[in-house]
């Protein structure tokens, strides 16, 4: 980037309104600005009768200015102001060692651990029901139901059962927790590898029955190729399915560490300043794992020739 | 998979079905194709690539019976060029896929190189090009090249020999490393011409190749074509909406009519090989494609 289109060397508001840093950012900036703004608004709202009863049941006199400057920094509020998240967030990230129970980033890599392993297994094993499907159609008819079914029960009344049954198994930890993410992503895997499978042109098949191309060439060289963009776009949707997965798997365990154990204590104490950083540590990392899976696919199209 | 017609002893062999009393110059509406004494003659002479007998094909609509097909019966022999010439639901197209065994025919028998329509596709006797490119879209129009080579398990360097070679024929040198949206409708269609080239077929079956392209362009690859089929010496049978390109490639063509799809007259098309865009003027030229019209004015008669 040059340091012209930093400095903003402007001669008129419309060579403002046309500038590319501003054309980019100025409708993400705007609304980031109103939902702080709204946000704000809300937290003086839903926290003002809270602060009032406060001073009154300690008899202590107070003015309006003394309830608003309260609904800003009480210390169990309904709803915390942005700021009291972002400075717990940023307390409980670099505030302790990597590795201290009190860390975010502790929290957050057990949950990314389970996550990863989870979503490896559930890609794994959606793309494998998606082969499956394509290539017979008794498989179609009978495992299409199955896998439907399978998303139609609630996965938070499943945790709980996954967890006794596999820990009578003897898997306890990590393996438990990825298993019931994959559970959930491996379901849009499936879904959009048949839609890719099949998405050929049929004069592309027809050239390769014209070759007298084996069923193995026509997936490697035409149904696989083809499929990748569903890949990706899929891949997008599984990875924040399999973070939700592997965070109300630490729910009904009890788990020491992990994000949902972060959000299951702050919601025991009450401590909605720790339930919302745990919440912002969960959108950071699904939208990192959505970010680095959007890198993989640009450079995947390039080498394909998008255009 | 369906059973691929055999061929059956008691099918008359090819020369016995050509009378030598046939006129030479067919009646029209003729529900069966006769062939000019001299043709079968030549014919006989050379190597039958298509042998095909009484085939008929009819598929169930939600409309009813469609008779795709209705007992055609072709002989196609080495090195010719045979065009086939109809309004829409003619069965052309149709009786292209059936040699290809892109689809089987409801009864009649048919020989490829001598094989079933089903051995033949195994045994790679044919190139096919399609009305569209079909270029795979991620492969760069080398790799696109070397699809079928790949999949038919040629070494390395055999597969760029081959590129080299017919990237050239087609006049697309210095393409090799661009992808196919890089490239104009018409190059796209070139490229699929050597893709069908590229493991060298002794038949070329083309459907419609330059349907999809402006007449200019289509002129300038119909004597690309007509060169490519001089100096290679392969078969080619070729659907076309247009007489004169018809009339301008072909030494034999195939006059189909629709409901059913039946041939209804062949004609034998003799202008030398190395004929030029201007016999489109002389007076030969003009009298096959008035022939040809005909026919498919005859063909049209009774549903208007």
């Amino acid at each position: 980037m040059t340091s012209s289109t930093i400095a903003l060397r402007l001669r008129s508001p419309t060579a403002l309104r046309r500038h590319p840093l501003v054309e980019r950012y100025a409708p993400i900036l705007t609304m980031v600005l109103a939902v702080v703004a709204i946000w704000y608004l809300a937290a003086v709202a839903m926290n003002w009768s809270l602060v009032r009863d406060g001073f009154e049941r300690e008899e202590t006199p107070y003015t309006i200015t003394d309830v608003l400057s309260g609904t800003m920094d009480a210390e169990r509020p309904l709803l915390p102001a942005p700021h009291q998240i972002a400075y717990a967030f940023f307390d409980s990230v670099f505030g302790y060692p990597p590795f201290a129970p009190r860390s975010l980033v502790y929290h957050a890599l057990v949950t990314l651990s389970a996550t990863l392993l989870g979503f490896l297994l559930g890609a794994l094993f959606g793309i494998v029901l998606a082969l499956l499907i394509v290539h017979s159609a008794v498989l179609e008819r009978s495992l299409l139901p199955w896998i439907i079914c399978s998303q139609m029960v609630p996965v938070l009344a499943l945790a709980p059962i996954f967890i006794v049954v596999l820990g009578a198994l003897g898997l306890h930890g990590l393996l438990p927790k990825s298993i019931i993410s994959a559970y959930l992503c491996f379901f849009p895997i499936a879904i959009g590898m048949v839609k890719g499978f099949t998405s050929p042109d049929p004069l592309q098949l027809e050239l390769m029955r014209t070759w007298s191309a084996t069923p193995r060439q026509v997936l490697w060289k035409l149904r696989w190729p083809a499929s990748v963009p569903y890949l990706f776009a899929s891949l997008k949707v599984a990875v924040t399915i399999s973070l939700i997965g592997a965070i109300v798997a630490e729910l009904p365990t009890g788990a020491e560490a992990g994000i949902g154990a972060r959000l299951l204590s702050g919601s025991y104490y009450g401590q909605t300043i720790q339930l919302w950083s745990a919440l912002v540590a969960a959108a950071v990392l699904s939208s990192g794992l959505i970010g680095l899976i959007g890198l993989v696919e640009r450079a995947v199209a390039r080498r394909m020739g998008a255009h | 998979m369906p059973k691929p017609s055999l061929p059956t002893p008691t099918a008359p062999a090819a020369t016995d079905r050509a009378e030598p009393a046939a006129s030479s110059a067919p009646p029209l509406n003729s529900p069966l194709p006769q062939i000019s004494s001299d043709a079968a003659q030549k014919t006989s002479a050379r190597r039958l690539v298509v042998d095909a007998q009484n085939i008929s094909l009819t598929f169930e609509t939600a409309d009813g019976r469609v008779e795709a097909l209705s007992n055609v019966s072709l002989q196609v022999a080495e090195g010719e060029f045979v065009s086939f010439i109809g309004p829409s639901g003619c069965g052309k197209t149709t009786m292209l896929r059936v040699i290809a065994d892109l689809q089987q025919p409801s009864s009649g028998t048919l020989l490829v190189n001598g094989m079933s329509a089903e051995e033949a596709r195994l045994a790679r006797s044919y190139g096919y090009v399609f009305q569209a490119p079909a270029l795979f879209p991620w492969r760069t129009i080398e790799k696109n090249l070397k699809l079928p080579l790949e999949i038919m398990g040629y070494s390395e360097i055999e597969q760029q020999q081959r590129v080299e070679r017919y990237l050239s024929m087609v006049n697309l040198t210095g393409f090799e490393r661009k992808f196919p949206w890089q490239l104009s409708g018409g190059m796209q269609q070139r490229v699929s011409i050597a893709r069908a080239l590229s493991f060298d077929p002794a038949l070329l079956l083309m459907d419609e190749p330059f349907g999809a392209l402006d007449e200019i362009v289509r002129d300038h690859l119909n004597a690309q074509l007509l060169q490519l089929w001089k100096s290679t010496g392969k078969t080619v049978l070729f659907v076309t909406h247009s007489i004169p390109e018809a009339v301008f490639l072909s030494t034999k063509i195939v006059v189909m009519s629709p409901r059913p799809g039946r041939i209804i007259d062949i004609i034998e098309c003799d202008f030398p090989v190395d004929r030029s865009p201007d016999v489109r003027e002389t007076p030969e030229f003009l009298k096959v494609a008035q022939r040809v019209r005909n026919g498919l004015r005859a063909g049209h008669s009774y549903d208007e």
